[in-house]
């Protein structure tokens, strides 16, 4: 058995003239969340697809499982649960019998209970698919995914249209997946969502990979640290290093620095002699959006 | 395995298809307006097609008993699957283990059902109502036109499915096809007198085969089993024409 749930090597797949995925690498392992973020039309949803075995291939070596998903065959897709970029769900059924329906699709489901458990639909079990919200729907979809109990679980934009609340509940299932031993490949638009879930990013862009690895270790191949406060006079009026290489955006000085312990020495001292309290102050490290928008923020969303 | 998830898809499409007023209204309670309306207005007439004579009650039950079979399987089939398709519920039924059949078998076992379950809802309202002979010796050609005919309509609308390019498309692809059939094939009408290439055209079809094999198995001089041999082979035929077009052209993907 492979350490990898799912190994590609030299994907590539077309659309016509469209080269919707160039030619990529990637290697999911076991038991971890990987994130595949890029903007809309880089590749995600082709490469989710051909590894869900909805789509073929034009060239590359696909491993999922230890099977090649072309092969189209019931043993793997005992194994795997898809949740598709666009949820389509039944509409005249109940949840409990959405679910139940998925269950008996699998040969060893999990238990009903767990699954609505998990996906947090305690409240709607009797309730008509249709009457769901929009973020009801979509852990339904989860459910019906997990309901075979697969050891690899594909998510295509599971918070896509997700307000701040629901996002933060989606998340903390796909944790919860992770914590019982599944791996998870997900596609999101969001870095902060990649951040806050993901072992490995891997950023796709125009079909192909321009950056992937611990969210940290992006992050470090991005070292500048950005120190900011509220203020109002000009730039000339702070210390020479800040009014050098800084900036005034929307109110509040900016200064991207690798050397953030000298850069902060100097502008405390400053501020300690003028006696300006230095409001707002923050000094973070570059987010993951930084690199992210870095690598694929010049392609219009 | 297969088996019982193809047994079970059948109870799920029931459940859906009965839960959806909309859907039910209009194949359950639209050939009975129809039923109803046809026998009042024409129901005493006295009529003679295709060389055989009968009253208007005896041409309208096993007509609209064809209209219920052709509503509840082509129509039907046609319009829910494409929808579904178009929803992506297809492709995520094929991300499944459950094997493809399984799943068309569920869909096409729950309209056969509905149709054999509207025929007997109207073949008791005409007896009810209009004392139309409710077929006894006729009952074993009877029950050979209804299945061979729902199963044949179900393939058809199958292979409609692939030839209409959108769910917004299904109700007017699907109504635009079967209608102007419906009007010549002696289901609304009873064509007395058409032009020639009005009954050559119907009798390309198989609607108005499906009809006539019913007429048969209906009126109450039929003598023997009912079965119309002639009819049925045209109905096997074009059954068979649409498996093979649904088996080498229906798409599980959405065509958005």
């Amino acid at each position: 058995m492979s350490e990898f749930a799912v190994e590609v090597r030299g994907l590539r797949k077309a659309y016509g003239p469209v080269v919707a995925v160039g030619g990529i690498d990637l290697a999911v392992r076991r038991g971890e969340v990987f994130a595949l973020i890029g903007p809309n039309g880089a590749g995600k949803t082709t490469t989710l697809e051909i590894l869900e075995g909805h789509r073929r291939a034009d060239a590359g070596n696909v491993r999922v499982l230890d099977e090649d998903p072309a092969q189209n065959a019931v043993s793997l897709k005992r194994r795997i649960g898809i949740v598709l970029q666009s949820t389509s769900i039944q509409p005249y059924l109940t949840v409990e019998e959405t679910i139940e329906q998925f269950r008996g699709y699998y040969p060893a489901p999990r238990l009903l209970d767990e699954l609505i458990d998990i996906v947090g639909l305690e409240a709607s079990r009797k309730t008509l698919v249709r009457r769901l919200s929009g973020g009801q729907q979509r852990r339904l979809d989860v459910a019906m995914g997990l309901a075979g109990d697969p050891e690899l679980l594909f998510l295509d934009e599971p918070t896509t249209g997700f307000d701040p609340a629901a996002r933060r509940g989606a998340w903390e299932m796909i944790r919860n997946l992770k914590a019982l031993g599944k791996t998870v490949l997900l596609t999101t638009h969001y870095m902060d969502e990649a951040q806050a879930l993901a072992d490995t990013v891997s950023i796709i862009r125009d079909g192909l990979i321009v950056a992937e690895g611990t969210p940290d270790e992006l992050r470090a191949g991005e070292a500048e640290t950005v120190i900011s406060f509220r203020f109002a006079g000009a730039l000339a009026d702070l210390p020479p290093a800040i009014a050098t290489a800084g900036s005034l955006e929307n109110g509040r000085a900016v200064l991207r620095t690798t050397d953030p312990t000298t850069d902060l020495h100097e502008l405390t001292g400053w501020a300690k002699q003028r006696g300006e309290a230095l409001e707002g102050l923050s000094v973070t490290p570059a987010s993951l959006e930084d690199v992210y928008l870095g690598l694929a923020g010049d392609v219009a969303e | 395995m297969s088996a019982r998830m193809a047994l079970r898809q059948v109870g799920y499409e029931n459940r859906s298809f009965w839960r959806n007023p909309a859907a039910a209204f209009f194949t359950v309670l639209l050939p009975l307006i129809f039923l109803v309306l046809f026998n009042s207005i024409f129901g005493d007439s006295e009529l003679t097609i295709d060389g055989r004579n009968l009253d208007g009650s005896t041409f309208y039950v096993p007509g609209i008993a064809a209209l219920a079979v052709v509503s509840a399987c082509y129509t039907n089939i046609g319009m829910m699957v494409t929808i579904a398709r178009d929803l992506g519920i297809l492709k995520r039924v094929r991300g499944t283990p459950m094997p493809p059949w399984a799943y068309i078998f569920g869909r096409l076992a729950h309209a056969v059902l509905v149709s054999l379950l509207l025929v007997a809802i109207v073949t008791g309202v005409g007896a009810a109502a209009y004392g139309t002979d409710v077929p006894g010796n006729t009952l074993p050609g009877l029950a050979l036109t209804l299945v061979l005919g729902a199963l044949a309509f179900c393939a058809l609308g199958l292979a409609l499915t692939a030839i209409i390019p959108n769910a917004d498309a299904a109700p007017a692809i699907t109504n635009a096809t079967i209608l102007p059939l419906l009007f010549i094939s002696n289901v609304f009408i009873p064509l007395q007198d058409p032009p020639e290439w009005l009954a050559f055209v119907g009798d390309v079809f198989p609607v108005k085969h499906f009809a006539a094999a019913l007429q048969t198995a209906f009126h109450p001089d039929t003598t023997g089993a009912g079965f119309e041999w002639g009819d049925l082979a045209v109905i096997a035929a074009w059954g068979v024409a649409g498996t093979a077009l649904a088996l080498r052209f229906f798409s599980w993907e959405p065509r958005r």
